[in-house]
């Protein structure tokens, strides 16, 4: 026998809960703002962790050695010696004796200009710029200034790198943290739902049951619903998130939003995570907490 | 619904020995309250049609929720499909349900849900195929005279029709029990007389049958064996091996 004069999408088997409900709405908000804040914790991370990269790149590429004046050298002299003695080690791409002009460049800011006097005694300074693939390292510079009979320290910057790695570290086990919340905001957000709606679809449920229906598939509902809503109303909380991340990055030109969080358009990617996260983390809220209230009943 | 007949009697020579529903000194109560079925003690053999009877708050639908298995006995064993349904843990319930089907007083349809998808209900829940049901849903959709309500949905539908589509997705799966709680209470008596026929014909297929019923008049007119609940007992008890039905129950023609 055949079937005739059927709407198309009866035979599909309708959804067994109905599918719009009124109460949704402040769900699908709070599910989006939710997301919405994960997003903006992501991107900013991103691009705090991409500044600090750059920081310590700019740091791990040069190193500075003080040379102090000694057997009868002049200040001046040594540095000299010290610049060509630095310059022949292996990952050293130039080292450089820093003039006295620019030593007294680098004190204006506390001293003010023309507040130094000619005869104040300024360290003897070699700025070196290392192979960022292979930079020298420490011990190397201070064994070929020891070869060249110089007294001199280096600071090869690596106490302010540790610095920054901490700083970056820091913010980036912020954001994990602040994302970590906001899933477990949602997951209990959805939890609180699922009961609601367990409730409010009690008459359902119980025909489910007489009909057979074991608690899996009458969880399988919720979570399916709930997993859907969550997916919608993540991406909505996604897509304003980029657009916020997009703008910030238009205006913030070539240096993306700030020096200190340069946003780039692959940040915003990380947005396609969250209506999968938010799906996962519904389904998983939902279905676990339906099978704990169906297993309580008769 | 020719496919059905063999269905229903395919049964082993020990199964239709077995009774299908058997109470032992069943009592049951709704949480601290007084006991609202007391000391109950009786079978129902495979096969069998009762009416059980009983002024309002009786106990009738108490006593047809323990055999659906939505309440379990308080004391006394109650023993279904050869299961002790006392001891039985809720995940083996569903299976055991699959087997009886219920026509509820309220009808309990699905009003988001269209007729064709409320009949097919039992079937989705047990991983049937849409492919390879839906012409045996049309076809008993037809057979309750409502071939021409598929895509109906409830609210839009009259008190007999959905009394009809309640029974309709009652014996979709073909169950071993059918029960039905006041079948024919919000419907006039020509629709009564119609259901009942109905009810009869499915007995006749091989389920074994328990209406709840206040019309005393459709009671008495079907000749069927009554059991009759008053207070919390059963006053007349009914056959313990109840009698196949008449050929042909007095008083059902029109």
């Amino acid at each position: 026998m055949t079937v005739q004069h059927h709407p198309a999408t009866a035979l599909q088997g309708a959804a067994i809960l109905p599918l719009k409900d009124g109460r949704d709405g402040g769900l699908v908000f709070t599910i989006a703002v939710l997301s919405f804040l994960a997003c903006i914790a992501v991107i900013a991370a991103l691009a705090a962790d991409r500044a600090a990269q750059g920081w310590a790149r700019q740091l791990a590429g040069s190193a500075t050695v003080q040379v102090r004046p000694m057997g009868g050298l002049s200040g001046p002299e040594a540095a000299a010696q010290a610049a060509e003695a630095l310059a022949g080690v292996k990952g050293v791409l130039e080292a450089r004796a820093m003039d006295r002009k620019s030593a007294e460049a680098l004190l204006e800011p506390w001293l003010g200009k023309g507040n130094i006097p000619a005869d104040l005694p300024l360290p003897q300074l070699v700025t070196v710029e290392l192979d960022p693939e292979k930079p020298a390292t420490a011990a190397a510079l201070n064994q070929a200034l020891k070869a060249a009979h110089l007294s001199a320290a280096v600071d090869d910057h690596s106490r302010w790198m540790a610095d920054v790695r901490a700083s970056s570290d820091t913010v980036r086990a912020s954001s994990a943290i602040a994302c970590l919340l906001i899933s477990a905001a949602a997951g209990a957000v959805i939890a609180f739902a699922t009961r609601q709606g367990l409730a409010a679809r009690r008459d359902i449920v119980e025909v489910l049951h007489l009909c057979g229906a074991e608690d899996p598939f009458v969880a399988r509902l919720f979570q399916k619903r709930f997993a859907g809503l969550a997916m919608r109303a993540s991406a909505y909380g996604a897509l304003a998130a980029a657009a916020v991340g997009a703008i910030l990055r238009l205006t913030g030109g070539s240096d993306g939003f700030s020096p200190a969080l340069p946003i780039a358009w692959t940040d915003l990617a990380a947005c396609v995570a969250a209506p999968v996260l938010g799906a996962t983390v519904a389904a998983v809220s939902a279905h676990s907490v339906a099978m704990a209230i169906l297993r309580e009943q008769v | 619904m020719s496919s059905q007949g063999t269905e229903f009697t395919t049964q082993t020579a020990l199964e239709a020995t077995i009774p299908v529903v058997s109470f032992e000194s069943v009592s049951m109560r709704y949480g601290q309250s007084p006991e609202v079925l007391r000391d109950l003690n009786f079978t129902l053999a495979t096969g069998s049609f009762h009416f059980l009877t009983g002024a309002s708050g009786a106990g009738k639908s108490s006593l047809l929720k323990l055999i659906y298995m939505a309440a379990r006995p308080s004391r006394g064993a109650l023993r279904i499909f050869d299961r002790d349904i006392s001891h039985t843990p809720r995940e083996h319930l569903p299976l055991l349900r699959r087997r009886i089907g219920v026509v509820f007083q309220e009808f309990r349809l699905l009003d988001h849900l269209n007729a064709f998808d409320n009949v097919a209900l039992p079937l989705r829940i047990a991983g049937r195929k849409v492919e390879d049901y839906q012409s045996d849903v049309v076809e008993l959709l037809e057979w309750v005279g409502l071939g021409h309500r598929l895509w109906a949905m409830p609210p839009t539908l009259s008190g007999g029709e959905k009394q009809r589509l309640s029974i309709a997705r009652a014996v979709v799966t073909k169950p071993d029990i059918l029960l039905a709680d006041e079948p024919t209470g919000n419907v006039d008596h020509a629709m009564a007389l119609r259901i009942l026929r109905l009810l009869v014909e499915l007995n006749r297929m091989g389920a074994t049958v328990v209406i709840a019923s206040h019309d005393q008049d459709l009671v008495a007119r079907s000749g069927m064996p009554v059991m009759h609940l008053e207070d919390g007992q059963l006053s007349t008890l009914a056959p313990t091996v109840s009698q196949p039905p008449t050929p042909e129950p007095v008083g059902l023609d029109e």
